[in-house]
This record gives C-alpha cells, structure tokens and sequence, in this order.
C-alpha cells in the first residue's frame, strides 16, 4: 500500500454558486489540479497537487476561486514542526536532497524592518520633489583618489575640465538594476522584459550565467554580462557586447555551491546562447576553478580587462558570509570596480532547502560591515558597492543607500511585478506565469510588452518614493545620502546589532 | 476602420475572449445569471489551438466580405460607414450560405431559437470589443488598419 505522507499544503475552494464551469482554470494549470467532468460538467480540484501560484485564482471570471492554506492537523511541537517532519518523510521516501526555489522563508529578523529612516522639521528644511529638482542618477564604477582640474582654458571662460584619468563608469538613472537572472533559468520572455525595460528607463539587467541571446543584442548598452564558474556563452564577443562584466563567485541563497540546470531545459536555443550541447546539463562548477584566492582573483579581472581594453567596470558577486568585509577589502585590492554582495534571502531558481535556509548572513549586516570595513581602509572610493538579497520596496533601497550600497539589485522584486506569486517551485519547470520554464506552452503567457510596461511602473513608482523620502529628509541628491547612517535609527535591536550596522537606536538625537 | 488583430505568439488558449463573447451576447449580460440560467450560449470568437499553438479568431469584417455576396435574403449586410459585417436577425432565414462562402469558418449556426447565422458584430456598442478588452495577455488587439 502507498503512504499518502506528503498531505497537501493547500485547499481549493470552489464556491459552487459562482462557478460557471468554463474550465479557464483547468486549461492554466500545469500541475493538473482542476479537472473537468463531462459526466456532471463539474470541475474537480485535487489538492495536493496545488503549489499556491494563484494563477487559477487570478483568471477565474467569476472569482469562485480562492486559494487557502490547508494547516496539517499534526500534534502540536515547536520543535519537531511540521515542516522538519514533512522533510524527512521525504527524504526517507526519496533519499534526495530536499529542492526549493527563491530566498529564504524562515522567520529570521529582517533588519529593514528594525530600521526608520528620518525626516526635517523647523531646524531644516524638506524639500519638494515635484517643485525642486532631485538627483537620484548613479554612477557605478571605480572614482579617482582625487580629482585634478586644469586651469580656465580661456580668461572670461567658465568651462571646466579634469586632467584625471577617470575609470568607466556605468550611468544610472536609478540606483536600482535588476538582478541576475540567466536565460535557461527564466523565460526568453522574461529576460526580454527585463532588458527591455532596463534599456527604457536607463539602468541594467544581468545575463546571469545563461549568456546572451541573439534577441538581446539590441539592448547590449544595458547589459551587464556575467562570467561564473561555468564560462557559459562567455567569448570575446560577448565580454564586449556587455555595458560591465561582472564575475560570478557566490549567490545568497546558496553560498558555497553551484549550479544545475537540467538537460530538459537546455532546449535548442538554450543550447545554443550557452554554447553547450543540446539536452546536456549545464553545471556550474562550485568553485571557479582559475580561482583559488584573491591573487588569482585579480588574474581574472585584469585578464576580462584586458580583454575589454579596460573600457568598461569589472565587477566580482559574492554572497554574504560571514567573512565578507575582509573578501570585499580583497576583491578592491584585486581590482574590481563595483562588487556585487548578495544576501542570504536572495533568491534562485533552485537550490537545496538546507543551504538556503541556513548559510549566508542578512545583507543589512554584511552591507554595514562592508561599507565600515572599505572606509576604515580608505578604499571605499575605489569601488561600487551593488547589495541584493530581498530589496522589498523603496524603503529598503533607501535604507540601504544610508547604511553605505552605491545601488540596488532587485531580482524577486522585478518577477513579482511579471506575475510571479513566490510559490518557491521554479525547480519543477511548469511555473504556471511563465517565468521559471521553458516549456513553450507556459512561456507564451508572459507577453514581454506586458511585462516591460509593469517593470517600468514599477521602477517610476519607486523612483517617486524615493525622491519623496529623500525631499522629506531635506537632502535633494542620492549622492548625500550615501552612507549618512545618522539618518537611520534602529528599532527594537540590541547594542551589538546596533554597532554593526552602525547606527543609533530610535530617540537618540545627533 | 478598426479591426481585431491576433497575436499568436501571446494566445494562452485560456479561451476568456470566448466566454466574455457568450456573456455579452447573452439575454441578461451578467455572467452568472447567463451561463447559469440560458441555454446555447454560442461565442462568435473562436480558440484553435493545435499543441501549444493556438489562436482567437473571429470574423475578420472583409471588404470584399464573400458571405454577404452569398446572403440570399439581404441578411448579412455590410456598413459602408463602419466597415462592420452583421447579420440581421430578423431577415436570416438559415440557409446557411455564409457558412459555406465565409472563408475563415468564423460563423457558427445559432439554434437557441429562430435558426440563424451568429458571427462577430465587433461589440459595436462598445468602445473596445469584449474579448479584446479581456484577453489577460493582450493577444488581440483592436487598431486602425
């Protein structure tokens, strides 16, 4: 007899009264939850297939549709929860590592929410944003250790120029970019509204490690093309093509590994941007193996200089770990002009559960202890700093504009605004919205004109809010709040949280 | 004129556009009372799909519109102002002549009551047809030619 031991983590409920039977839901389900019976003309709903995606939910005319959680009646245990138990039945069933996709679920603090950001009242003036002008353009790049004007040209002339050398710099019009995402682990749709709207509204998008697809070529000014432990699609051409390089060493939801994507997905035309043979599963190697300390680290980078004739930023990703401030003071000495830190609630498109859930540290802490860490060495200025790992809102990019990031990645953010309901299935292949798959009848519900209009809102809409935070504290430039913790206060944090992130806690003044 | 445009690559197969037609072609307009109460309710959109290929297609108002040629009884009519192709109910007679002649086979045989012939009216009424105004990926489009 099969043990039915895996109950089923959601309930369908149908209310019977509004529906109509026109079997919307069971054409947009690929988990084949909802099945239609000519017999009655009912539609009935087997729940323990159902993930949770809302993607039945969503498109239901009649909204008879709700998607609940089904609690397991378990006997109650704080320690031996639900989950843990629901794990090794599993396991003891499969002898596999437990899989999972996105960032970290598990109810650790997050700091953004313990941190309150600060306004002007009578002793300084706030400033309004759609009445004054306000500055929010980045640069990311390395910036000279001083600055050398040369004299007037001309007597009576105002004009200005530098005589130093300045190093390529990537020009932002937001200091936001979206994430690294490779073709093969999300759609070609979703890939192209990223580029699309990253090339409409002036800032970047990231190839991830899947290379660069023919499609894309027209958006190359906004691309940042990645190098990772497996070189996929990495050739002179495509290290040229890209606005920065940036070299993958670690990713915050799973630190320390690599990856997989499987044979199934490498498709024709994944195949063919990673130049890997079709149905061949590409693995990335957990370490790059040319990289074995910061030495060969600086190897690299000169040699994707060289390579580039030093006309764009290179730049080094690494996960947030508990060593992080010293590797980052490493990667500015090996030579980097931007690094890439990722927190341990980035997300992904599959890793085991185990490592995602417990290795890594929250970017707010690595991100203060960076920043802290450049400045005391005097070196802060010879680098960008880029932080992702679950940037939610405006707020947090604010927050961690003050606690010292240059910019912002945002990667589950910039789904979620193409539909994606963080069901934490992208491993499975059949994401029900079109983004974590590449089974051609899924992809087509992404319409990439769709998704560009939603990104583009999306990054207005923040944008607005953060011009009026920045107006509301009376600063009118991104470039003063840089690192100006004393506009941050923390909330309910103890005295070594608080040093860490280097800011006062919530009623201390100046 | 404005016609309904089909793209393909972005058709999920959801087939809403059919049943918004049904619901706005329908006695009461209200999409409850109409798929719960009236009977042969019959969309004038119609979802081909082979694989994951698939398609909305509705009467694609020709200007040279082989169905009206072939309308023995005046019935099938185009506006010379709107460039909309519609059958007048009360003057169809079911012979079905528009069926053989329409080349896209977009017109369907509508038995609810009097036999008479049922294709696209464009929503006239309305200032996007409803399968357009509901199709959740934009895979119609409704612009000036």
């Amino acid at each position: 007899m099969v043990l039915k031991l895996n109950q089923s983590e959601f309930e369908v409920d149908r209310d019977k009264s509004k529906c109509i039977s026109c079997q919307v839901c069971v054409r947009q389900c690929s988990n084949d939850v909802h099945e239609y019976d000519e017999d009655d003309g009912n539609i009935l709903s087997e729940n323990s297939k159902c993930v949770g995606c809302h993607r039945c939910e969503t498109l239901c005319p009649t909204g008879s549709i709700k998607i609940k959680q089904r609690e397991s009646e378990f006997k109650r245990n704080a320690n031996w929860t639900p989950e843990h138990l629901k794990n090794i039945y599993k396991q003891a069933q499969t002898g596999g590592v437990v899989l999972t996709g996105m960032g970290c679920d598990k109810p650790y603090p997050v700091y953004w929410d313990h941190i309150l950001f600060n306004a002007s009242q009578v002793t300084n003036p706030s400033i309004d944003p759609l009445r004054e002008p306000m500055e929010i353009r980045t640069f990311i790049g390395r910036k000279p250790d001083k600055l050398t004007m040369s004299s007037f040209t001309e007597p009576g002339s105002n004009k200005v120029s530098y005589k130093s050398n300045l190093s390529p710099q990537l020009k932002l019009s937001v200091p936001i970019l979206f994430s690294a995402m490779s073709y093969g682990s999300i759609s070609l749709n979703a890939v192209k509204s990223l580029a699309m709207a990253a090339s409409e509204f002036g800032t970047f998008y990231n190839t991830g490690e899947g290379g660069l697809h023919r499609d894309l070529k027209a958006y190359t000014a906004n691309t940042i093309v990645q190098v990772a432990s497996g070189r996929f699609g990495v050739d002179k051409e495509y290290l040229n093509s890209g606005a920065a390089v940036e070299i993958k060493i670690g990713q915050g939801a799973k630190p320390g590994i690599g990856g997989h994507l499987p044979g199934e997905k490498v498709n024709y035309d994944v195949s063919n941007t990673r130049m890997i043979p079709e149905g061949s599963d590409a693995i990335s190697p957990a370490p790059h193996h040319d990289i074995y300390s910061i030495e060969d680290l600086s190897q690299l980078i000169y040699a994707l200089k060289e390579a580039t004739e030093y006309k764009k930023p290179v730049g080094v990703k690494v996960s947030a770990v508990h060593n992080v401030a010293p590797i980052a003071s490493g990667i500015v000495r090996a030579g980097a002009d931007f690094i890439s830190i990722d927190g341990f609630r980035g997300g992904t498109g599959a890793a085991p559960q185990v490592i995602r859930d417990n290795v890594g540290i929250p970017i707010e802490l690595a991100l203060a202890a960076v920043d802290m860490r450049l400045r005391e060495e005097g070196i802060r200025h010879k680098v960008s700093i880029i932080v992702a790992g679950s940037i939610r809102s405006s707020a947090d990019v604010i927050k961690a504009i003050a606690l010292g990031a240059d910019a912002v990645y945002i990667g589950t953010a910039a789904l979620v605004a193409l539909g994606c309901h963080v069901c934490q299935k992208c491993y499975t292949s059949k994401c029900n919205w079109g983004i974590a798959t590449q089974d051609p009848y899924l992809t087509k519900r992404l319409n990439p004109e769709i998704g560009t209009r939603k990104l583009l809102n999306l990054l207005t809409a923040w944008s607005h809010e953060i011009k009026e935070m920045l107006g509301g504290a009376g600063i009118n430039a991104i470039e003063s709040l840089r690192g100006n913790r004393e506009h941050l206060r923390g909330l309910g944090l103890n005295e070594k949280e608080l040093s860490i992130l280097g800011i006062k806690h919530a009623g201390e003044a100046w | 004129m404005k016609k309904i445009f089909i793209k393909e690559e972005y058709c999920i197969g959801c087939r809403l556009c059919e049943i918004y037609c049904q619901v706005k072609h329908s006695k009461s307009k209200k999409i409850l009372k109409a798929f719960k109460d009236e009977t042969d309710m019959l969309s004038r959109v119609m979802v081909e799909e082979i694989g994951h290929n698939s398609f909305a297609i509705q009467c694609r108002h020709c200007e040279d519109a082989p169905c009206v040629e072939a309308c023995i009884s005046g019935a099938m009519l185009k506006n010379k102002n709107s460039g909309i192709v519609t059958c007048s109910e009360d003057k169809c007679v079911g012979c079905w002549m528009c069926i053989m002649a329409c080349p896209y086979g977009v017109i369907r045989r509508d038995l609810s009551s009097r036999k008479v012939a049922s294709k696209c009216d464009l929503c006239g009424d309305e200032e996007y047809p409803v399968c357009v105004r509901n199709c959740p990926n934009e895979a119609l489009q409704f612009k000036d030619i």
